[in-house]
């Protein structure tokens, strides 16, 4: 076929205007490319926070409130719940395994989360994955402290290092807890989820460093130094929520409905699945609104391309009045406009899918280190190759309108040029 | 001898040899061709759209093989018209086009344009090459439309591009450094061979130029046209070529005024008569 060749030879001949169009093309979908797969990494991330816990339990608020505080730590419970209901609840027969949260220190910009030995065990993320230790080990001592990665890498800690935690979640001089530094045992391996950028302490930690504090500040005579404090007794009164296993799935929805109608305290307890979705149908917004924007700077592209052919199109004229003369049909020369629009909305469509991969293989570490987004070098998804195919698509649909131009030009010309 | 005089002195020698030529040349060429006009024009009448007045009415007009006709004409009186018509881009309201006996009209485009391939070669007046194919890719185009072409252009030479080499070296254009050129770094002249070489290679039976030598310097006119006199009588086409210069009219078999013959606008026509050739 010779109107593939023509077309190739007419591109290369105005290859310097065809590279601007062709890369106008590739970066714009590579941003679209780009926007939908930070996108679904995003949501897969997202969704992989927490598995293998069926039930989160805290204080009565919005389930999405109690996700936000719970598992990503982000904004304040307004209510607690007290250590009974707590017991109570650990005590039930259905259920398997429980882990208290208590939430309210902070470390140099780092939420500090009292635990028990349990979060370390039962703890899921991504799919049943466990925790594990890069170094050293859970806290065994009272004034141990377990690190999530990121808190690790960004302070640059060690093993043994000493830290002080503060009080509340900024960090002011006068608010630490500085007679009671912890020791860090051990620094978890690094997950993506919100565990990496956690200070792990014990539940009786939080309780010593707060002996005192009653009034959200130290009580002058009040406090007491390590020694002292390994001699009292640490039972929490009040934690901020628990994740609950249950020994059956099936139990779920009426344990959920035993610890919603609980009499002693207005509880809460979601099922982090729904609430996860509930959130994520919140973030889905601008997160369409990105892909969407991101498909018309793609149409920008394509515009630009399609202002590029027209424009060539009059200083054509007479090449397609000689194609004519020579014996091409009108439909050839159609073919000829339509296979470079192709042409360069195909190389386009390759150079966009390379740079892509260039960008992703360039900034994983960036993203990961910043964001805990991780971004797996994967091959193109369904959804990506669904995107690849609309754009060429649309390529193909912006090139028949210099072509029909072209086209009707060429028959209503004939032979004869009039400009 | 200035440049000028010496190619009258060649005109004036060519035609006498032409006139001896006659005889014999295109006869030898017609013989392996069916008989019968190239070109037969009947009661034609076109309009460019259905509002517009009428271009052409030409009651009748033949070519015979191996012919050339010279047609004269001013500008805007339907030169190119007529031969968009005749090469089968346009088609018209009424009458009928018969080239090598095969009525235009009676096809669809497609076929048409399958026609035009195969047997017609076309010289425009400037402006002949596609800027990004080189002058061989460009001499070679209608080999790539035409099987038939490209058959007809190996018997003569064996391999196209032998073929496009030799129709070059015939029009003068054999300097190897020169065929490497981009068409668009060649002068008007040797654009205008180039040309030539792409209307006849595959030997159409019919050639048609479109005021191909306007363009050209007076001297290198007479040059060009032997040229292509010479390689259409070699391959015995005929050879229909429209000027508003008569001066080129005596070096034809025959000349015809446009004007003279179209009865279309004959109103503004009657006013200025075409020059006579
Ligand atoms: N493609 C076209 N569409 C409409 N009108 C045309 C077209 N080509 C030529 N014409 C008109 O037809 C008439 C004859 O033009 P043309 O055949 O080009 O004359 P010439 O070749 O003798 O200069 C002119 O009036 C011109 O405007
Ligand atoms: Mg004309």
């Amino acid at each position: 076929m010779p109107i593939l060749r023509l077309a190739l030879l007419s591109l290369w001949n105005r290859r310097f205007t065809a590279l601007l169009t062709l890369l106008s093309i590739a970066l714009s979908v590579a941003l679209l490319l780009g926007v939908e797969r930070v996108r679904t990494e995003a949501r897969a991330s997202f969704a992989s926070t927490i598995s293998g816990t069926d039930l989160i339990v805290g204080a009565r608020s919005g389930p999405i409130q109690l996700l936000l505080y719970a598992v990503f730590r982000i904004g304040n419970p307004t209510n607690n719940i007290s250590w009974q209901s707590y017991q109570e609840i650990a005590a039930q027969p259905q259920v398997a395994w429980t882990v208290p949260l208590s939430l309210g220190d902070s470390h140099r910009g780092f939420r500090v989360l009292g635990t028990s030995l349990d979060y370390f065990e039962h703890y899921r993320y991504a799919r049943g994955r466990a925790l594990t230790f890069a170094r050293g080990q859970p806290f065994a001592d009272l004034y141990d402290a377990v690190l999530g990665a990121e808190v690790a890498r960004a302070l640059g800690y060690r093993l043994d290092d000493a830290i002080v935690i503060a009080h509340g979640a900024g960090d002011v001089t006068f608010a630490r807890h500085a007679d009671q530094p912890f020791r860090v045992a051990g620094i978890l391996a690094r997950t993506g989820t919100p565990v990496d950028r956690a200070v792990h302490v014990s539940l009786a930690a939080i309780e010593a460093i707060h002996i005192g504090w009653e009034g959200g500040a130290p009580m002058p005579g009040r406090t007491v130094t390590p020694d002292q404090a390994r001699r009292m007794d640490l039972t929490p009164t009040q934690i901020t929520a628990a994740l609950v296993g249950l020994k059956s799935r099936i139990a779920t929805f009426a344990m959920q409905r035993w610890i919603n109608a609980y009499r002693e305290e207005a509880l809460l307890a979601v099922l982090p699945g729904v609430a996860l979705s509930e959130l994520w149908s919140l973030v889905a917004v601008a997160e369409q609104a990105l892909l969407i924007v991101s498909g018309f700077v793609v149409l920008v592209g394509l515009i630009g391309m399609l202002t590029a052919l027209l424009i060539g199109l009059d200083e054509r004229r007479r090449e397609l009045a000689i194609l004519r003369s020579v014996g091409a049909r009108p439909w050839q020369v159609l073919a000829l406009i339509i296979g470079e629009a192709l042409l360069l909305t195909l190389l386009g469509l390759l150079t966009g899918v390379v740079l892509l991969y260039g960008l992703l293989a360039a900034g994983t570490v960036l993203v990961e280190g910043r964001f805990g987004l991780y971004l797996e070098l994967r091959v193109l998804s369904a959804q990506e190759w669904r995107l690849l195919t609309a754009v060429l698509a649309a390529g193909l649909l912006v090139g028949f309108i210099p072509a029909w131009r072209a086209y009707r030009m060429s028959l209503a010309d004939g032979l004869s040029l009039r400009v | 001898m200035p440049a000028r005089r010496l190619g009258r002195h060649l005109v004036a020698q060519w035609t006498r040899a032409r006139a001896a030529l006659t005889a014999t040349g295109p006869a030898v060429a017609v013989a392996a061709a069916p008989v019968g006009p190239v070109v037969a024009l009947r009661d034609l009448r076109f309009r460019w759209r259905p509002d517009e007045p009428e271009v052409l009415a030409l009651d009748q007009l033949q070519v015979a093989r191996g012919e050339h006709l010279f047609i004269a004409g001013p500008s805007g009186s339907g030169k190119s018209t007529l031969l968009g018509l005749l090469a089968g881009v346009n088609v018209p309201q009424q009458g009928s086009v018969q080239v090598l006996g095969q009525a235009l009209e009676g096809l669809d485009g497609a076929a048409r344009d399958r026609f035009r391939a195969r047997h017609i070669g076309y010289i425009f007046q400037m402006f002949n090459l596609i800027p990004y194919l080189s002058i061989l890719d460009n001499v070679l185009l209608p080999c790539r439309f035409s099987a038939r072409r490209r058959a007809r252009a190996r018997a003569r030479s064996g391999r196209l591009v032998a073929e496009a080499h030799r129709l070059l070296a015939h029009l003068d254009l054999a300097a190897p450094d020169l065929l490497s050129r981009p068409v668009t770094a060649l002068s008007v002249g040797q654009q205008q061979r180039v040309a030539a070489a792409r209307a006849l290679i595959g030997a159409p039976e019919l050639l048609i130029a479109d005021e191909p030598t306007s363009a050209l310097d007076s001297d290198r006119r007479q040059a060009f046209l032997r040229l292509l006199f010479d390689e259409c009588r070699a391959s015995g086409s005929a050879l229909i070529f429209v000027s508003h210069d008569t001066s080129l009219a005596g070096l034809f078999d025959r000349s015809l005024a446009l004007g003279a013959v179209n009865q279309a606008g004959s109103a503004t026509a009657a006013g200025r008569p075409a020059p006579a050739a």
